[in-house]
């Protein structure tokens, strides 16, 4: 495969590119999506190929345009949806928890969803309270979506290819700290399988899963302790629901340790969900509590120093591995 | 309109259906008084006419999302009697399985894109399959039914809206049945007519009396007809009665008797519908006796079929919920 080196914001442009050009039922609704070429600048160039029929502005009504999203997919359709910011979710919740969640089940199995609704997370960028969320915790409580988090650009392009193919609704996740790095890529399309962890280093005393941007934060940490005698296992889950557990609790059983870095909010969150499904299932095999690293209860502040304090940083997620392995029964 | 410009052969499948419709509801009532039906129940009774002269106007190929008083929505197009009651009866042989329930019947057999247990939940999926249809270039279109209750909620603004700027092949078609659970129109909103708000949204509107099947079919007919040749949506405001409560479990104690009886003396659909049938010399009463015959006895069968219908098995719990198979673990087991 011819492989170059990309941005994160390309690759997801590509693959939607690659997904829109190969099957006319893929079509694009979203804020201005069109000649804006989207806030973050991820649809660019796509009206220019797919004209305006299938690369969609929209109004700012989200409950609007997801519900449409929704009935076109039931119709056959697959639909992508730009959310401009996680932290809007709110005004299509319905949409997205009572309906494409549920419309599957409810009907026995006689209706599909295949819509992708693609959103942007993650502070760092002096938001405020209202732009800098990672809400894809409450998105993990609701049975029927699935969860997409990809942290770099090749796993972006394949695992947004999946996500487009797939029969069931999907929210896939943008950190907008992300949108700028670079990677290789293949031109050619490809796919990532939703559910399939990636280890991202080898490692046998400590198992790190962390996600998005915490990954990259977490992996700059490694080489530090690496010097410290250390050896840090870190897996990036890539797709939240579905999950791959197996990955993960074999990494525990074999490390013994477990930290858990997430950008969400601490309580009933991706990190406690993991703390407790490894807690509860292979408790024998640990052999120190589990730490999460994750914000404060808080919201998001605006001010630079309270937001740098606010985002889990290298010196907390070192802080937390050093304690889990420094631990004594 | 006259019942002489209605093909005769539709004349009888609307009054056939509004007549199950009726007859359907009010067998369910008596089963779920003597507790053979779970959940609550919201009943169409008063409103047949609304969903019958609709539906008249649409083939199968078009598309419904109805509401949470979704059974007479439900039949009249085109769905199973059988897996109607099996599904209220939470049997497999249901629509759904035994997943849905009284309020989330879906049919995509018959292009019913579901009933909704959210109000002005199923609005926007009717503006997305009309969007389908738009980008594929066929001349089906999409009806949305829902109560005036929804009128005040973001989906019918948003959806409307839509519509209209994307100029859908969508009919949104409001149940004006005057209360939303106990609060009376006039409080809902301060203008007068739910039709009213299509000027905001650039769509035509239209008010009908929706106790009148005929008058219904005809605004309907034009409605689909401007939806099919292109020129985009219509609303349709039908004005109507619930002859019961919000559920069956309603104390009614908002509403009057007198107002309740009023209604149910000068304005009940079939009543009317019924002596325009027999006035206007289409059909004879032997011939619509035969119907309530064949309505009995299809819903006496019917019943005994759901009765004798295998519930589901608990495993059957974790089936339906996603359609991909995908590698990790997508649902979520603590053991």
């Amino acid at each position: 495969m011819s492989e170059r080196v990309i941005t994160f914001r390309e690759a997801i442009n590509e693959a939607l590119d690659q997904e829109m050009q190969e099957n006319a039922k893929v079509i694009l609704i979203g804020e201005d999506i069109g000649r804006y070429g989207g806030i973050f600048g991820v649809t660019k160039r796509l009206i220019d190929k797919y004209g305006e029929e299938r690369v969609r502005d929209a109004p700012t009504a989200e409950s609007g345009f997801i519900g449409a999203a929704i009935g076109a997919a039931m119709m056959g359709y697959r639909p992508v949806v730009e959310l401009m910011f996680i932290d809007f979710i709110g005004v299509a919740f319905d949409q997205i928890i009572n309906q494409a969640a549920k419309i599957r089940y409810m009907s026995g199995g006689g209706i599909s969803v295949p819509i992708v609704i693609r959103t942007v997370s993650g502070a760092g960028f002096s938001g405020g309270a209202q732009h800098s969320q990672s809400l894809h915790s409450i998105l993990l409580h609701i049975p029927g979506l699935k969860v997409v988090m990809p942290s770099n650009p090749f796993d972006a392009k394949g695992l947004l290819i999946s996500s487009i193919e797939d029969d069931d609704p999907v929210v896939f996740i943008e950190h907008k700290g992300l949108y700028e790095t670079r990677g290789v890529v293949p031109k050619e399309k490809y796919s990532i399988p939703l559910g399939v962890a990636d280890i991202k280093k080898a490692g046998k005393d400590v198992t790190v899963i962390a996600t998005a941007v915490m990954l990259h934060k977490t992996l700059s940490v490694v080489e530090k302790l690496r010097e410290e005698g250390i050896s840090v296992e870190v897996i990036d889950p890539r797709s939240l629901r579905p999950l791959d557990t197996e990955t993960i609790a074999n990494s525990v059983k074999k490390t013994g340790r477990l930290v858990v870095v997430d950008e969400s909010y601490p309580r009933c969150s991706f990190a406690t969900d993991i703390a407790s499904f490894i807690a509860s299932k292979y408790f024998e095999y640990l052999e120190a509590p589990i730490k999460i690293v994750t914000p404060p209860d808080t919201p998001v502040p605006y001010s630079l120093p309270l937001e740098r304090a606010w985002i889990p940083n290298e010196e907390k997620i070192y802080d937390a591995i050093k304690k889990v392995i420094e631990y004594k029964a | 309109m006259l019942l002489s410009e209605i093909p005769k052969e539709k004349i009888l499948w609307m009054y056939k259906t509004m007549l199950l419709i009726r007859k359907n509801e009010e067998a369910v009532e008596k089963y779920y008084r003597i507790g053979k039906i779970p959940g609550s129940l919201h009943l169409y009774i008063g409103e047949e006419a609304v969903a019958v002269g609709v539906v008249a106007n649409l083939n199968r190929e078009d598309v419904i999302t109805s509401t949470h008083r979704g059974h007479g929505h439900f039949l009249a197009k085109g769905g199973s009697l059988k897996k109607l009651w099996a599904e209220l009866l939470g049997k497999r042989t249901g629509a759904c399985k035994g997943k849905g329930g009284s309020m989330h019947l879906f049919d995509f057999e018959n292009c019913n894109l579901g009933s909704n247990g959210i109000v002005g939940g199923g609005i926007p999926h009717a503006v997305g399959a009309a969007l389908s249809f738009k980008l594929s270039e066929s001349k089906n279109v999409a009806v949305s039914f829902f109560g005036e209750g929804a009128t005040n909620q973001q989906n019918f603004h948003e959806g409307l809206n839509l519509a209209s700027i994307w100029k859908l092949p969508v009919i949104f078609v409001c149940e004006n049945n005057q209360y939303q659970i106990s609060l009376h129109y006039s409080k809902q909103q301060a203008i007068e007519g739910v039709a009213k708000r299509g000027i905001s949204y650039g769509i035509p509107a239209v008010e009908v009396d929706g106790q009148d099947v005929v008058a219904v079919y005809e605004v309907v007919k034009r409605a689909v007809e401007r939806a099919r040749s292109r020129e985009g949506p219509t609303l349709i405001e039908a004005k109507t009665y619930r002859f019961t409560g919000h559920t069956i479990d309603d104390n009614e104690l908002y509403r009057n008797r007198d107002e309740v009886e009023w209604w149910k003396k000068n304005k009940d659909p079939l009543a009317i519908f019924e002596r325009k049938i027999i006035e206007e010399k289409i059909f004879g009463k032997e011939v619509l006796e035969k119907i309530a015959e064949d309505v009995e006895k299809e819903i006496e069968e019917t019943i005994k079929f759901a009765e004798e219908s295998p519930y589901p098995e608990p495993e059957e719990l974790f089936e339906d919920l996603y359609s991909t198979k995908t590698k990790g673990t997508l649902i979520w087991n603590w053991e």
